[in-house]
C-alpha cells in the first residue's frame, strides 16, 4: 500500500507542477484557467491519498469544498475570459494588464 | 449667588456674538447700547457675586465648566477660579469697562463701522475676564491672547491709515515676544508641577527647587514684561495711541497691560521660591522704567502720547511693588491707576472730539473756559496722577513707596525721582490743555507754521531724525516726521505747507455719554484711597481682603507713626514740587520749557528708533539667516522626506506591471519560500 501511496503523492505533485508551469508560460486565457484548475484537482488528489493514508474522512470531505469553490472560480473566470474576448478577439493575458502600477 | 460666577464672561460673549452675527444690521446706536448693556449687566452680576463670595470660606469659589483638553495626565479644563484677588480684578475691569463702553457710544457716534468697534471692546472684556478667571495657566493664556489680538484689532481700528495698521503690528509683534516667555513657563510649569491648575500647582510651589522656580519665574517675568510694557519691551504702548481713545483707556490704561502685575501677583509662590535676585530685578526693571517713560512723557506734544507713557511709567510702580514683595500695593496701585488714568484718557479723548481731532497740545491752552466738565475731571485725574493729597494716587503711590523703601533705600529714592518726574508731566500737560492762553485760533496756526517754516520739514522721514526750533519760550517745539511718532491723530507734523483752517477750530464740550463715564471715575480716582489707608492695620481693607491669595508671600514691616508721617510728608513735598514747578514753567514762564522738554527725552532716548534700526539693518540680516535656515534644512527636511516617499515609489510600482503570470510567479515562489521556512522550524 505504501508504495501505491507515494505514487499517487508523486502523480499529485507532477500534475501540479505541471498546473503551475503551464499557468506561468501560457498566455490563452483559457488555458491558464485550465491549468488552475489541473493544480486545483492535483492538490484533491493529494487530499485523498492521504485521507486514506491517514484513514482520516477529513480529506475527502475537504475535497468536496474544494470542488464547490473551483466550479464557482470556473463560472467567474470563464465569464471574464468570454468578456475580454469579444471586445477584443484573441485577447491573451498580457493584453489585459491595465491595473499595472 | 456665587453660582451666577459663569454669567460674568458670557455675558459679554453673548453680546459679541449677537454684534458679530447682526451688528451691521443693528445699527449705530443701539449696537453700542446693547455692548454697554452687556458688559453693565457683567458689572452687576460682578457685584452679587462679589456679596455671595464674602460667605464662602476662604473667600474661595470655583466652577468648573467642562473638560477642555483631556490628553492623558494632561488635563485642562474650562473653569474659574474666584478668590480675593481675581474678584477684585472682575470688579475694577467690567466697572471701568461699563463706563468706557458707554463713552465710546458717544466718542464713536458717526463712525462707519461703530458696531463693529463695539463688538470687539466686547471681545476684549470676555477676553480680560476670562485673563482673571481662568483656573489654569492654559485658560489664562487663552485669555492673554485674546486681549493682544483685541487689541491689534482695536490699535488698527482705524486702518485706512498705514501708521494705524503699523501701529497695530507692532504692538502684536512686541507682546508675541513676551508671549513666547508665558508659553515656556506654561510648559516648565506642567513640567515641575504635572499640572497647570493654579490651585493645585501653587502650594506646592515652596516644594520646588530654586533653579525651576527661578526658570519659571523669569518666563512669566517675560511674558508680563511683553504684556505690562516694561522695558525693553515698552515701544509697541505709545504706538497704541493710534486707536481710538476708549481703546486707550480701556486696553492700554485700565485693563489688559496690568494683566502682567495680576500674572505675577497671582504666581506670588513661585516668585517667593525663586533666587532672590528675580524679585530684586522685577523692582529694579519696574523702577527703572518708571523713571524712562516719566523722563519720556515730559518731552511729549501728543496729549495721549504723554498719557501713554505715563502708563508705562505707573505700570513700572506695579511691578515696583511686586518686587518688593507689596502685592497688594501691586494691586492697590492697579485699581487707583485704572481709575484716574481711564479718567485721563477719556478726558483726553473728550478733548480731542472737542477739538475735532486734534492732539497736539501745543495747539490747545485756556480749554476749562469752553470745557467745564471734561476741565474739572481731568483735573481730579491730574491730581490723582500727581500723588497730590488726598487722592487715590498719593495713598497708592505712598503703598508702593513702602515697599521700596523696605526693599532697599535706593529703590525708594530712584521711586521718588520718578514721582517727582509724574507731578511734572502731568501738571505741564494740564497746564497745556487747560490753563494759560488759548492756542486754538488761527494765530496759534500761523506760529507754527511759522516755526516750522523755520525749521524746515524734516526730510528723512524714516529714521527719526527731528528738527527742534526754539522759539519762544513756553513753545519750544519739536516737529516728529518718524511715522510712528505721528501715528494718531491728526498729521500734525506737516501743519506747515497744508492751507491753515479760516477760523482756527472751535472748541465744544462733549455730550452726556462721555461726561457721565468722567464724573463716575473722578469720584472713584478721588475716594479709591479710602480702600486701603495706611494709618491703622483696620483701615488696610484692601491688604486684608487680599490676604487668602498673597498673606504668606507679602513683605511684612511695621510703619510707625514718625515714619509713615515721614514717608507721607516727603512724598506730598515731591508732588507739590513737581506741580510747583510745572505751573511755574508753563504758566509763570520763569523757567524755560526747553530745560524740560530735553529733545532726549522727546525721542524716547531713541530707543525705539534704535530698534528700529537695528531691526532694519543687522537684526534684519540675522532673520534673513534664520529665514535661509528655515528654508534649506527645516524645509529641506520636510520636503525631502516627501521626494524620498515619492521616488522610493516610483521604483516599487514598476514591479506591479500587470502580468498575471508575474503575479502568479511571486505568489508561487512565495509559497515555495513559506514552506521551506515552516520545514526548517517544523522538526517531525
Amino acid at each position: 500500500m505504501r508504495n501505491l501511496d507515494m505514487a499517487y503523492l508523486v502523480l499529485s505533485a507532477v500534475l501540479f507542477g505541471l498546473g503551475a508551469v503551464g499557468l506561468l508560460v501560457r498566455r490563452n486565457p483559457l488555458v491558464m484557467i485550465m491549468c488552475v484548475e489541473l493544480m486545483l484537482n492535483a492538490v484533491n488528489l493529494s487530499f485523498v491519498t492521504f485521507g486514506v493514508m491517514l484513514d482520516d474522512i477529513t480529506g475527502q470531505v475537504i475535497v468536496f469544498f474544494v470542488l464547490v469553490v473551483a466550479a464557482a472560480e470556473v463560472v467567474v473566470g470563464l465569464g471574464l475570459v468570454v468578456a475580454v474576448v469579444r471586445r477584443k478577439p484573441g485577447a491573451t493575458a498580457d493584453d489585459i494588464r491595465l491595473l499595472r502600477g | 449667588m456665587v453660582e451666577l460666577l459663569w454669567l460674568i464672561p458670557a455675558l459679554p460673549l453673548a453680546g459679541f456674538l449677537v454684534l458679530l452675527f447682526f451688528g451691521s444690521r443693528i445699527g449705530e446706536p443701539v449696537a453700542g447700547w446693547l455692548a454697554t448693556a452687556a458688559v453693565a449687566g457683567s458689572f452687576v452680576t460682578a457685584v452679587v457675586v462679589f456679596l455671595g463670595l464674602r460667605d464662602q470660606p476662604g473667600d474661595l469659589y470655583e466652577l468648573t465648566l467642562f473638560e477642555w483638553i483631556p490628553a492623558g495626565t494632561f488635563q485642562v479644563d474650562v473653569g474659574f477660579l474666584l478668590d480675593p484677588l481675581s474678584m477684585t480684578m472682575v470688579l475694577f475691569v467690567t466697572g471701568v469697562a461699563s463706563l468706557i463702553h458707554l463713552y465710546s457710544i458717544g466718542y464713536m457716534h458717526g463712525d462707519s463701522r461703530f458696531p463693529r468697534f463695539f463688538t470687539y471692546l466686547n471681545l476684549f472684556v470676555f477676553s480680560m475676564l476670562m485673563l482673571v478667571l481662568g483656573d489654569n495657566l492654559i485658560l489664562t493664556f487663552l485669555g492673554w491672547e485674546g486681549v493682544g489680538a483685541c487689541s491689534y484689532l482695536l490699535i488698527s481700528f482705524w486702518f485706512e491709515k498705514d501708521a494705524n495698521a503699523s501701529a497695530g503690528k507692532k504692538a502684536f509683534i512686541t507682546n508675541r515676544i513676551g508671549d513666547w516667555g508665558f508659553m515656556v513657563a506654561t510648559f516648565a510649569a506642567f513640567f515641575a508641577f504635572g499640572t497647570v491648575k493654579y490651585t493645585e500647582m501653587l502650594p506646592d510651589a515652596a516644594g520646588l527647587a530654586v533653579s525651576t522656580a527661578t526658570f519659571i519665574g523669569v518666563m512669566l517675568f517675560i511674558g508680563a514684561i511683553g504684556k505690562s510694557a516694561q522695558f525693553p519691551l515698552f515701544v509697541w504702548l505709545p504706538d497704541a495711541m493710534a486707536g481710538p481713545t476708549p481703546v486707550s483707556a480701556l486696553i492700554h490704561a485700565a485693563t489688559m497691560v496690568t494683566a502682567g502685575v495680576y500674572l505675577l501677583v497671582r504666581v506670588n509662590p513661585i516668585l517667593a521660591a525663586a533666587a532672590d535676585w528675580l524679585p530684586t530685578l522685577i523692582a529694579w526693571v519696574g523702577v527703572l522704567t518708571a523713571l524712562l517713560a516719566a523722563t519720556i512723557a515730559l518731552a511729549q506734544t501728543d496729549i495721549k502720547k504723554v498719557l501713554a507713557y505715563s502708563t508705562v511709567s505707573q505700570l513700572g510702580y506695579m511691578f515696583l511693588a511686586v518686587g518688593s514683595g507689596g502685592y497688594s500695593a501691586a494691586i492697590f496701585m492697579m485699581i487707583a491707576h485704572a481709575f484716574y488714568k481711564g479718567l485721563l484718557f477719556l478726558a483726553a479723548g473728550s478733548v480731542i472730539h472737542g477739538m475735532h481731532e486734534e492732539q497736539d497740545i501745543r495747539r490747545m491752552g485756556a480749554l476749562r473756559k469752553v470745557m467745564p466738565i471734561t476741565g474739572g475731571m481731568f483735573l481730579v485725574g491730574w491730581l490723582s496722577l500727581a500723588a497730590f493729597p488726598p487722592l487715590s494716587g498719593f495713598w497708592a503711590k505712598d503703598d508702593v513707596l513702602a515697599f521700596a523703601l523696605h526693599k532697599s533705600p535706593v529703590l525708594y529714592v530712584l521711586g521718588l525721582l520718578a514721582a517727582l518726574l509724574t507731578a511734572l508731566y502731568i501738571t505741564r500737560e494740564t497746564m497745556m490743555v487747560f490753563f494759560g492762553e488759548a492756542r486754538w485760533g488761527k494765530s496759534v496756526d500761523d506760529e507754527l507754521a511759522a516755526q516750522a517754516a523755520h525749521t524746515g520739514p524734516g526730510a528723512d522721514g524714516a529714521d527719526g531724525e527731528v528738527v527742534v526750533g526754539e522759539q519762544g519760550e513756553a513753545n519750544a517745539v519739536g516737529e516728529a516726521t518718524v511715522a510712528t511718532e505721528t501715528a494718531s491723530g491728526p498729521d500734525h507734523a506737516h501743519a506747515a505747507p497744508e492751507p491753515v483752517p479760516a477760523h482756527g477750530v472751535t472748541p465744544h464740550e462733549s455730550p452726556w455719554v462721555m461726561t457721565v463715564p468722567l464724573m463716575v471715575l473722578a469720584v472713584c480716582a478721588a475716594f479709591a484711597g479710602l480702600l486701603n489707608l495706611p494709618f491703622n492695620d483696620s483701615l488696610k481693607f484692601l491688604d486684608h481682603w487680599l490676604e487668602p491669595v498673597i498673606g504668606e508671600n507679602q513683605a511684612q514691616f511695621e510703619t510707625s507713626g514718625v515714619k509713615l508721617a515721614f514717608e507721607l510728608g516727603i512724598s506730598a513735598f515731591l508732588s507739590a514740587t513737581g506741580i510747583a514747578i510745572g505751573y511755574f514753567t508753563y504758566i509763570r514762564h520763569r523757567f524755560p520749557a526747553t530745560f524740560i522738554e530735553q529733545k532726549l527725552f522727546l525721542h524716547g532716548w531713541y530707543i525705539d528708533s534704535s530698534i528700529s534700526r537695528f531691526m532694519g539693518g543687522p537684526g534684519q540680516r540675522l532673520f534673513e539667516l534664520a529665514a535661509l535656515f528655515d528654508r534649506v534644512v527645516i524645509d529641506g527636511a520636510v520636503n525631502g522626506v516627501g521626494r524620498a516617499t515619492r521616488g522610493g515609489a516610483a521604483r516599487l510600482r514598476t514591479v506591479q506591471n500587470g502580468y498575471v503570470r508575474a503575479y502568479a510567479l511571486m505568489i508561487a515562489v512565495g509559497a515555495v519560500v513559506v514552506v521551506a521556512f515552516v520545514l526548517t522550524q517544523v522538526t517531525f
